[in-house]
């Protein structure tokens, strides 16, 4: 099980975290690591045995498509890092 | 007398029957913190001035008809800096939240305020919940109230070090692998997970949506089983809680015990349990056959896959949860970077500490494309078998006794170098977590070198009231609870 600095890299990119190289050499021994541990699943026979995502046995919680209140525009752009006068989130610019 | 000292059963009382206000309440243990928090570090931010409003609109109610309805009336209790609460700040322990300051109340907030108790203060945990030593917050590192260089466990160290040193009378504390069972063992004092969905997750910032639960932390059974009556009940802002009706949890404590059977599993009595946490358990079990349950070794065949499972599942929940924390609606935002993409990243990385950062990566990988099937969806078939296993153990018995941790407090320090190490602590409490089951750690003695050691209590689905009354009368023979840290 060989977790390469091109792995940590991919992962990074895919989980948005820039890691620096000392960060990513332990990255790859800690995952090699953790990996090597859980591979012991593999000893399990699962083959005839359905997957739980969730304990509870209940499925699709739906309510009426009715509008209901919910936070204010105002509260909710309160704790923004950036928040336009107009009531919008601002961000770099997304579209070239 | 101090107030802070006291159950909240007892407070209650002395509170209604006007022997004390609930201002002087609040002035005993504000002063208790003041004159230990220095040391044990459990709190990260106290309301002072709300609680004392709040205490003052709650003396009003005290000796009217009015009072019936508050349960908790003038209660102090400390939350998990992990529940939101509308106006005030809730960090995770984190950088990346460092100053939110939540637009809204958790759903288990807005119970407790109505069942008139005090807010008193937001308490210390692992960062987003990720740890079993409160070693990886941001901010501060917890010691134990027993001993000041041992941990008191994780996440919820805070939440469990404040009960112990008498600096507040109840807390809220999550559980996800054994969050509160795991710190309530360590700092002697009782914490409970409930069945997953008994108690709402609204307003509790997410790590792993499968796993996660809010529980009571307490000096004492009674307390716990009055505080999950508040807080349990379906809420329809959580589509995963439950639509059960909520027993009066207090009036099981001290029902008949007779004809009860306790499982003891062998897998969780091998060799991987230190000695001295062995012989008090076993102590312990001696004394649930006083009480006249039968004992009857089964076995739970799954039980050492539970680590490798949950840390794949959990790190999967997690790496999806905390994409949110991108600097864009809340949180910290980079001043630095290039374009979006570098604003999440230069954010986030910023932002994150090191043991969030590797669950993040765990997780991210064991979701990759060509690595889900033989990661993910492997863990979620164990998981099923390890249901299994408790739903065939539930058949002969109805309930199961466990050490809740492998060993006493560890030192500050010890088990940092390797994350591994530090997940094997949690071998006794994630699989409760895994199947969804509720559990409760109550003290049930002490090391030769005066450090708690806990007792785990685990019940089938929904079973809390069985659970709370086997916990309670044990309690109540073993009388482990006399004791106290010399603090001072």
């Amino acid at each position: 099980m060989e977790i390469t600095i091109k792995d940590v890299e991919y992962i990074a990119n895919l989980a948005r975290l820039k890691l620096s190289q000392e960060a990513k050499d332990e990255m790859s021994s800690d995952l090699k690591e953790i990996l090597e541990y859980v591979d012991q699943l593999n000893e399990v026979n699962t083959e005839q045995v359905e997957p739980t995502a969730h304990v509870l046995s209940i499925n699709n919680v739906l309510r009426k498509d009715i509008q209901k209140s919910s936070l204010s525009r105002e509260a909710v752009l309160k704790v923004a890092p950036q928040a336009s006068e107009e009531g919008f989130y601002k961000v770099p610019q997304i579209i070239e | 007398m101090k107030l802070n000292q006291l159950t909240a059963k007892e407070l209650i009382v002395k509170i209604k029957q006007k022997e004390v206000s609930i201002k002087e309440v609040l002035d005993h243990v504000y002063t208790r913190i003041e004159e230990t928090d220095d040391r044990v570090k459990g709190y990260l931010s106290l309301n002072k001035d709300e609680a004392y409003k709040k205490a003052e609109n709650l003396q009003k109610i005290v000796g009217t008809e009015e009072e019936k309805s508050y349960p908790l009336l003038g209660v102090p209790i400390a939350v998990k800096d992990n529940m939101v609460i509308k106006g005030g700040e809730a960090t995770c322990a984190s950088r990346i939240l460092k100053n939110f300051i939540s637009p809204y109340n958790a759903t288990v907030i807005d119970k407790i305020k109505e069942s008139g108790a005090v807010v008193i203060g937001k308490t210390n945990l692992d960062e987003f919940a990720m740890g079993s030593s409160t070693e990886n917050s941001s901010r501060q590192t917890t010691k134990n109230p027993w001993n000041l260089e041992r941990t008191p466990g994780g996440s919820s160290g805070g939440a469990a070090a404040v009960i112990a040193a008498d600096s507040t009378v109840l807390s809220l504390g999550s559980d996800t692998g054994g969050s509160i069972r795991q710190p309530a063992a360590f700092c002697g004092v009782v914490g409970m997970k409930p069945t997953y969905g008994r108690v709402s997750r609204y307003g509790l910032i997410a790590f792993a949506s499968s796993l996660d639960q809010i529980g009571p932390l307490t000096k004492n059974v009674y307390d716990t089983a009055l505080l999950l009556e508040v807080i349990s009940g379906h809420d329809s802002k959580d589509s995963t809680s439950l639509d059960r009706p909520v027993p009066k949890y207090t009036e099981a404590l001290g029902r008949d015990l007779k004809g009860k059977v306790v499982g003891i599993p062998k897998e969780y009595f091998d060799e991987r349990i230190d000695k001295e946490v062995f012989s008090k358990v076993k102590e312990a079990i001696k004394v649930l056959e006083d009480l006249g349950v039968s004992l009857k070794e089964i076995s739970l065949p799954h039980t050492k896959y539970a680590v490798a499972t949950y840390y794949i599942i959990a790190t999967a929940e997690a790496s999806s949860n905390l994409a949110r924390y991108d600097g864009v609606q809340y949180g910290h935002r980079s001043e630095d970077f290039e374009n979006l993409i570098d604003m999440y990243k230069e954010s986030r990385t910023q932002g994150f500490g090191k043991e969030v950062k590797r669950r993040i990566m765990l997780g991210t990988y064991v979701l990759s494309s060509g690595y889900y099937d033989a990661y993910y969806l492997k863990a979620q078939k164990v998981r099923s078998l390890i249901r299994k296993d408790f739903e065939d153990a539930f058949k002969t018995c109805d309930l199961i006794i466990t050490p809740t941790t492998p060993t006493k407090a560890f030192k500050l320090g010890e088990k940092t170098s390797d994350p591994l190490e530090m997940y094997l602590t949690d071998i006794c409490t994630t699989s409760a977590n895994l199947a969804g089951i509720p559990g409760i750690s109550v003290p049930c003695g002490f090391s030769s070198d005066n450090l708690p050691i806990g007792l785990q209590i685990l019940g089938n689905y929904c079973e809390e009231e069985s659970l709370l009354n086997l916990a309670f009368q044990y309690e109540q023979l073993a009388g482990v609870r006399e004791k106290k840290p010399d603090l001072f």
